[in-house]
């Protein structure tokens, strides 16, 4: 069983117990515990069932890299899903609930896959799941939905808080190590500006555990020393609980501080996510263990060489009283040595290379600890737990010569350089044949915005493993760094080290190397995804040659862990199945983050009011006072309608509609864009811009213009108002504002730069007022003496009044088909005109109104909504807009995509009215059906409803719709489904439903 | 997340107050031409692997265009100009030359 020692545990403060629950259970740890080394110390080795096979699955690992052990965290507000319990820190009052299993962790129905494993090989859902094609949707995926995924996503919103943070350095070293202390040293002496960042919450990395001297002392005296040198520089930055994400372009480099984590109390954010821009970076990362690959190495007991070591010195837990260590280096040695003077049994250490280990075997010998050379480990008996391992020849198939009852396995295959934030933006690895293992390429680093390479890689993340090694390099990387960002290094050696001598690796793909399919189909590569040796093998046989597809075939290093343990042992399966060397074969490509950061992080504060700025008319408060039922326009918030008490939606539109066309509506119209056209070249670039004529416009005159985009396709409408000889007002539709003045600045700078015209966006800078209905010119005249009359400001025109006091432009136009005006004043003055034009209407029933309204109006009217009637692939002649497409205009933006042989195909649907038979309202973007059906058994189609409203009016539904040779086919009836099978019956008819003479507007 | 440098307001600013434009230097072809210039004006717009010259609007900062010519691997800057030209200055492309010998885009070399 595994337990807690008596004595030890370097980073434990035993007099502090901490309380925590997993499933329920109560659980005691202690400070300084992660979740990890606590369940540990309960004897809890089982911690979760694997994702395919739902396996018994206990912790492998003690860092980043553990792929077994994911626990739901925390509840509620609180809860998280797939935490790794390595990297979780204690605290008093922890829940967590281990994944993936039902009824229980202890006993689980899904455990079956793996008695069918057999039947369950990669691509067996690929394989399985494809006959016959109408199962895909309602049989195949509701299954495969149900059995996927680890675990469970929140339910509740989560109640803690994020931020952004942005940085910038000189030099950021990520990774606290004796490598990135020394590299961070180096640079800030070098008077850099400097940002060490450390994943755990502690500084030294592994180097205290494995041992060594530095000067002449353990490790801990240089990182002590090393520290405090560094705390002492003003330019230098420390961080814990930081781990450095992702490295992106030109020094673009993400820290994800884990604040709060720890201290779920405490004041301040969770997590915070650093934006940092750095000059140099320089990767002291450390390296991963790897798992071997033998028949049961995925049995809780299992673990890797170093992470028995971690938790036997830095938290005092024994993982077994015996404990087998099986390896192809010397660094396991390390593992049986610690274990031996702790006083745990070690009943053997197979070792794999046939010439067995160096210094440190000697020492291990020398403990008495039996040593096999030559020897693997065939099988691992026990289930939930170890019990025992047969061993065998290496170099053999895998017949047992003996059996070792043991109740935990110590495995290493080697380390593996974290090379993961180096290769992120591009930075090239090489092969090293003789270390095993691939290392960053220094002439194919991640280049910056000067071609010169900005990330260096330091310590054990470069490939290097000797203490001594690790401190040369890490002090040159540090010194490199200072100087590429202009620091001079100071001309100080790095400390001396001394580390045991150790022999060569020697690569061990499988144990033994001739294993049996029985028995590779047992030894795990993926243990969070369920790949095994078998499965890589099966993927080559079947064709998958490529890395990439190989990943994605098996599902090899595609879970949460993204194959820290997995990637280089199932590239070495697969290279040798295909008989070809392991960089001929590739790697995956390394994608950031380098360990799951929070979604919340990421979005930090841009939550709720801060979420996106919310743009206010000057009229929004009183809206608001007054039963606003809002709609969301671009970031803008107008009224869809004013709901009085006891009033549904619907009732309000249709009695804004009705007082409108009976005597007197008012519509904030403020989020219209308004857009100023200035200078001698203004008409001439008007006309560029809209399919109209706008360099004939006379001043004092108002004309609907349309515009489009270069490939044909109408983009925006709205009135322009000619000011002066040199000025133009220019209204857009309310989202398109900034979108068409972009694309106006873009015309001009890019393409017509010598022409003379400036133009500025002042949608904001004015309050824009419809006063709409039979009543419009009466109410105005009450508030202005002047001219108003039908010749005093006749349709389509506009002038400077004075109204209820304020200096005002009216513009005498009509979206509603009503007689109308808009009303603009400077939009500090919108609301005193608001009230002005409330109180003086009151007598005609004054009836302010909202976007629904505005629609249902314009829809009366036959009038085209940019949106609804467009969507980015309609022409103006699709629209029968002829009449506001100039012909005597060589050129217009859109003109020649317009002649093209697709704009002009005669069977381009065709905007019409539709009038449902039975006066219902057709559904919005219904279709309309044809006969027969196309290549795809769909049936066909003849057209489909753009805007559809029941007009109030009128009393009954009323559409528009855009219909194959639809303007040709006056009074013929299409047919439109409805969702449930109901078809609509409705007549093709005129666009215009009200008011075809326009008499009401023009009075 | 690159880094440019508008050469209109000279702020050095990252990627986000950018926004892209496409391909530079750009001949616009208009009623008259034919279909196929038409179609390559509009829709053939080049992709290399190397040395690019590409549009950029300072969107939020000064709203000017401006043209980067940089390379599509490295994501090395060669240099940023006005966008009011039709071709590349030639300073920016004694640069290129000097970092990449031989290269060529479009008519450019």
């Amino acid at each position: 069983m595994s337990t807690r020692l008596a004595k030890g545990g370097r980073l434990l403060n035993r007099g502090k117990p901490l309380d925590f629950t997993f499933n329920g259970k109560n659980l005691r740890g202690v400070e300084g515990d992660t979740l990890a080394s606590a369940l540990l110390a309960n004897d809890q080795m089982l911690v979760g069932r694997s994702f395919k096979y739902h396996r018994p699955r206990g912790i492998v690992a003690s860092g980043a890299e553990e792929p077994n052990a994911l626990v739901g965290l925390g509840e509620e507000a609180r809860f998280e899903p797939n935490q790794r319990v390595t990297t979780t820190e204690l605290f008093d009052g922890l829940t967590c609930a281990s994944q993936n299993h039902w009824p229980s962790l202890e006993f689980d129905v899904g455990a079956i896959n793996s008695r069918l494993a057999r039947f369950l090989p990669a691509g067996f859902y690929y394989k399985t799941f494809i006959h016959p094609r109408p199962f895909w949707k309602h049989v195949y995926e509701p299954i495969i939905r149900q059995s996927a995924g680890l675990g469970k996503a929140p339910r509740d919103r989560d109640r803690d808080r994020y931020e952004h943070f942005y940085a910038f350095f000189d030099v950021v070293v990520i990774g606290g190590g004796v490598a990135g202390l020394q590299a961070a040293k180096a640079a800030g002496a070098a008077g850099a500006k400097v940002l060490l960042m450390e994943q755990t919450p502690h500084w030294g990395g592994r180097a205290p555990v494995d041992g060594g001297l530095i000067e002449g002392a353990p490790p801990e005296n240089f990182i002590d020393r090393t520290l405090a040198e560094l705390e002492a520089m003003e330019n230098v930055t420390l961080r814990t609980r930081m781990m450095g994400a992702g490295v992106y372009d030109h020094g673009y480099l993400l820290g994800y501080e884990r604040v709060g984590d720890h201290q779920p109390d405490a004041h301040g954010p969770r997590h915070r996510l650093w934006r940092i821009r750095a000059g140099q970076i320089v990767t002291a990362t450390g390296a991963i263990e790897r798992p071997l690959s033998f028949a049961g190495n995925d049995v809780p007991g299992v673990m890797l060489a170093s992470a028995i070591r971690d938790y036997a010195v830095n938290y005092g837990v024994s993982v077994g009283d015996r404990t087998v260590v099986v390896t192809n280096n010397d660094d396991a040695y390390r593992t049986a040595i610690t274990l031996k003077q702790l006083g745990l049994e070690v009943p053997a250490i197979i070792d794999a290379r046939p010439g067995g280990g160096g210094a440190l075997a000697a020492e291990a010998v020398a403990l008495g600890i039996r040593v096999e050379n030559g020897r693997g480990v065939a099988w691992v008996k026990g289930r939930k737990r170890v019990e025992g391992v047969e061993i065998c020849a290496q170099a053999g198939e895998g017949a047992a010569l003996e059996e070792i009852k043991c109740d935990a396995v110590a495995m290493s295959g080697g380390w593996s350089p974290v090379v993961h934030l180096w290769s992120h933006c591009g930075g090239k690895l090489y092969w090293d044949e003789a270390a095993a293992m691939f290392r960053p390429d220094p002439d194919k680093a991640p280049t910056g915005a000067d071609g010169e390479g900005f990330v260096r890689a330091a310590g054990a993340a470069d490939g290097q493993f000797d203490l001594a090694a690790v401190l040369d390099n890490a002090d040159a990387a540090g010194k490199a760094a200072a100087q590429a960002t202009g620091h001079k290094p100071q001309d100080t050696a790095a400390p001396k080290a001394e580390a045991k001598a150790e022999n060569p690796i020697e690569p061990v793909w499988m144990m033994p190397q001739g294993a049996s399919i029985k028995l590779r189909m047992k030894a795990w590569l993926d243990f969070q995804n369920d790949v095994k040796v078998s499965d890589v093998q099966l993927a080559a046989r079947e064709g998958f040659e490529s890395v990439e597809h190989a990943k994605r075939y098996t599902t090899l290093g595609m879970a949460t862990d993204q194959g820290k343990l997995s990637n280089i042992n199932g590239l070495a399966i697969l290279s040798d199945a295909l008989g070809q060397p392991i960089p001929q074969t590739g790697t995956t490509t390394f994608r950031p983050p380098y360990t799951p950061i929070s979604l919340a992080s990421i979005a930090g504060e841009a939550r709720d009011a801060a979420f996106q700025p919310i743009r206010k008319t000057p009229m929004h408060d009183w809206h608001a006072a007054h039963g606003a039922y809002w709609e969301p326009v671009g970031a803008w918030r107008r009224p869809y309608c004013f709901q009085r008490p006891g009033e549904t939606i619907e009732d309000a539109v249709q009695r804004e509609v009705k007082a409108t066309r009976d005597s007197l509506g008012l519509l904030d119209a403020s989020t219209l864009g308004k857009i100023i056209v200035k200078g001698p070249d203004a008409g001439r670039f008007l006309d560029m811009l809209y399919t109209n004529m706008m360099s004939t416009l006379k001043p004092g005159r108002c004309r609907y213009g349309l515009m489009c985009n270069e490939n044909g396709f109408l983009m925006d409408d709205g009135v322009v108002a000619r000011l002066d000889d040199d000025t133009f007002l220019c209204h857009t539709t309310t989202g398109g504002a900034d979108t068409i003045h972009a694309h106006m600045e873009e015309w001009l700078q890019t393409e017509w730069w010598d022409w003379k015209v400036y133009t500025a966006n002042v949608t904001e800078q004015y309050a824009q007022i419809g006063v709409v209905g039979p009543k419009s010119r009466k109410v105005l005249e009450k508030l202005s003496d002047d001219d108003l009359s039908a010749e005093g400001l006749s349709f389509m025109g506009w002038k400077d009044i004075e109204l209820a006091g304020l200096k005002a432009r009216a513009f005498r136009i009509s979206f509603s088909g009503e007689l109308s005006y808009e009303i603009s004043v400077p939009a500090g003055q919108g609301r005193a005109l608001w009230d002005k034009l409330l109180e003086a209407g009151a007598e005609f029933g004054v009836t302010p109104y909202g976007t629904e309204a505005l629609h249902i109006m314009r829809a009366e009217k036959g009038f085209i909504m940019i949106g609804d009637e467009t969507d980015g692939t309609v022409i103006p002649q699709d629209l029968g807009l002829h009449w506001a497409i100039s012909k005597k205009k060589d050129d217009y933006l859109g003109k020649r995509a317009q002649a093209r042989s697709h704009m002009t195909d005669p069977t381009r649907w065709k905007l019409v009215g539709l009038e449902t038979l039975d006066g219902s309202t057709l559904p919005d973007g219904a279709y309309a059906t044809a006969e027969g059906a196309n290549a795809n058994g769909q049936r066909n189609v003849q057209g489909r409803v753009t805007s559809t409203y029941h007009s109030p009016t009128l009393g009954r539904g009323i559409a528009m719709g855009l219909v194959l040779n639809g303007p040709d086919r006056m009074g013929d009836v299409l047919e439109f489904p409805r969702v449930d099978g109901h078809v609509i019956r409705a007549k093709i008819v005129e666009p215009i439903f009200y008011d075809k003479d326009g008499e009401k507007q023009n009075v | 997340m690159l880094i440019l440098t508008c050469p209109c307001c000279g702020v050095t600013a990252e990627e986000t107050e950018f926004h892209p434009g496409g391909e530079a230097h750009l001949t616009r072809y208009g009623p008259g031409s034919s279909d196929d210039e038409f179609h390559g004006y509009l829709f053939e717009k080049v992709n290399p692997k190397g040395v690019h010259f590409e549009r950029w609007r300072h969107a939020n900062g000064c709203g000017k265009w401006f043209h980067a010519a940089r390379c599509t691997v490295t994501l090395e800057v060669f240099g940023t100009y006005s966008a009011q030209t039709t071709e590349p200055p030639q300073h920016i492309k004694d640069k290129i030359s000097a970092k990449r010998p031989g290269w060529s885009w479009r008519e450019f070399a």
